[in-house]
């Protein structure tokens, strides 16, 4: 499986960003080869319009079957996501990014 | 002649000060008031009218014809607004998001995305006596005022002759629709209340204005209240205090009534009389 995160940072203390559509880095990790993928996506905050389904497509190019993230992305992300099959979780918005994985693979996490 | 009425804070009287000055300036002559706060109109409250015409207005949108595309990514990659995303073998549009700039569709080079005509609001005009009254509607769920603020403009522009009397009630804020709505106008009127608050937006009204080169001055509403920044401001900047619109308890019971204040007030009346004297001599007026 691989497991998506929005986050602030790249590594497994880094905390998480609770955004979607404007997170900092999409970090995905391998649970197979115990690695990570990670797409800088700090671009975005110069778009006025659109980072949710601009942020949802560079997620999906990373192939992740599952994502983590805190709020939960909106209406335009959702539609994406939903249509590239990746299920969601979310409330880990304050977690680091360990803790938050944690949390998935205790059935903590709320699915969207 | 046009006149836009703006602020930076919501509620601070633009819908008072439109409806009222439009009425009391059609009472000499012919009046066109426009709401162009076409997110969520309100001027049409207080103004009974009967519907003259009615119509659909639309924006342009791409269209995927699956059967040309060769899913090159091109659409995607020109779009500046991410309405256009390529999911593996699909292309999806967020018709909220698309400005219709048509760079999609001009350089799909299999010519599957069409722009299509879709609706994003309407607009209706109604008649009382002199004084014509124009409003625009967004559909809800619609991201962008602009340009429906546009077409509403132009359907004004092409309906009337130039000498009338035309009042735009503007969206609150200084962003694109305000603009939008003000660019052309001139002469701007920019209402505040006398609060922190109102002096911060107002500020940043004046600001606007000056950077598009407006002619504007100010009316303070509920005066009274809060305190007297906002006049010092004016002072200080040089900006021109057109009228002042006391805090009444009256006013606000008829405007709860949706009706006209200066007909119950006569200080309203005075005050509505002193910022049309100063448009007229400054900006013009009748022509």
């Amino acid at each position: 499986m691989k497991i998506a995160f929005t986050a602030k940072g790249t590594d497994w203390d880094a905390p998480m960003d609770a955004r979607f559509g404007r997170a900092e880095y999409l970090l995905v990790y391998d649970e197979d080869t115990k690695t990570f993928a990670q797409f800088d996506n700090r671009a975005i905050k110069d778009a006025a319009h659109g980072a949710g389904p601009q942020t949802a497509q560079n997620l999906f190019e990373m192939h992740p079957d599952v994502l983590i993230t805190g709020n939960g992305p909106g209406g335009n992300a959702a539609t994406v996501l939903e249509k590239a099959g990746i299920k969601i979780y979310i409330g880990a918005g304050d977690k680091t990014i360990k803790e938050a994985y944690t949390a998935y693979q205790n059935n903590q996490l709320k699915e969207f | 002649m046009k006149i836009a009425i703006a602020s930076g804070k919501g509620g601070t009287g633009k819908t008072t000060l439109s409806t009222n000055l439009s009425a009391f300036l059609a009472e000499q002559g012919k009046v066109v008031l426009t709401d162009l706060d076409v997110e969520e109109p309100n001027s049409g409250l207080f103004v009974n009218g009967t519907l003259q015409h009615a119509e659909d207005k639309f924006k342009m949108i791409p269209e995927w014809e699956q059967e040309k595309c060769t899913l090159c990514g091109i659409c995607q990659e020109v779009c500046n607004y991410h309405a256009v995303i390529k999911m593996a073998d699909q292309i999806m549009i967020f018709p909220e998001l698309c400005h219709s700039c048509y760079a999609c569709s001009e350089l799909c080079p299999e010519e599957a995305l069409p722009m299509i005509p879709q609706k994003m609001g309407e607009l209706k005009q109604f008649n009382v006596n002199n004084l014509f009254f124009v409003e625009s509607r967004l559909k809800i769920g619609e991201e962008q005022a602009v340009p429906l603020i546009k077409q509403t403009l132009q359907y004004v522009d092409a309906q009337f002759p130039k000498e009338i009397i035309k009042i735009y009630d503007s969206p609150p804020g200084t962003s694109c629709p305000v603009i939008e709505a003000t660019k052309d106008a001139d002469f701007v009127i920019l209402i505040t209340e006398p609060t922190p608050f109102g002096l911060h937006d107002l500020s940043l009204a004046v600001e606007t204005m000056r950077e598009l080169k407006k002619s504007f001055g100010v009316v303070i509403n509920r005066y009274g209240i809060g305190n007297d920044d906002v006049l010092a401001y004016c002072e200080k900047e040089k900006v021109p205090v057109l009228a002042k619109i006391p805090n009444d308890r009256k006013i606000a019971e008829l405007y709860s009534r949706g009706e006209l204040i200066y007909r119950k007030v006569p200080e309203v009346k005075q005050q509505l009389d002193h910022i049309w004297k100063y448009i007229e001599t400054t900006a013009g007026g009748r022509q």
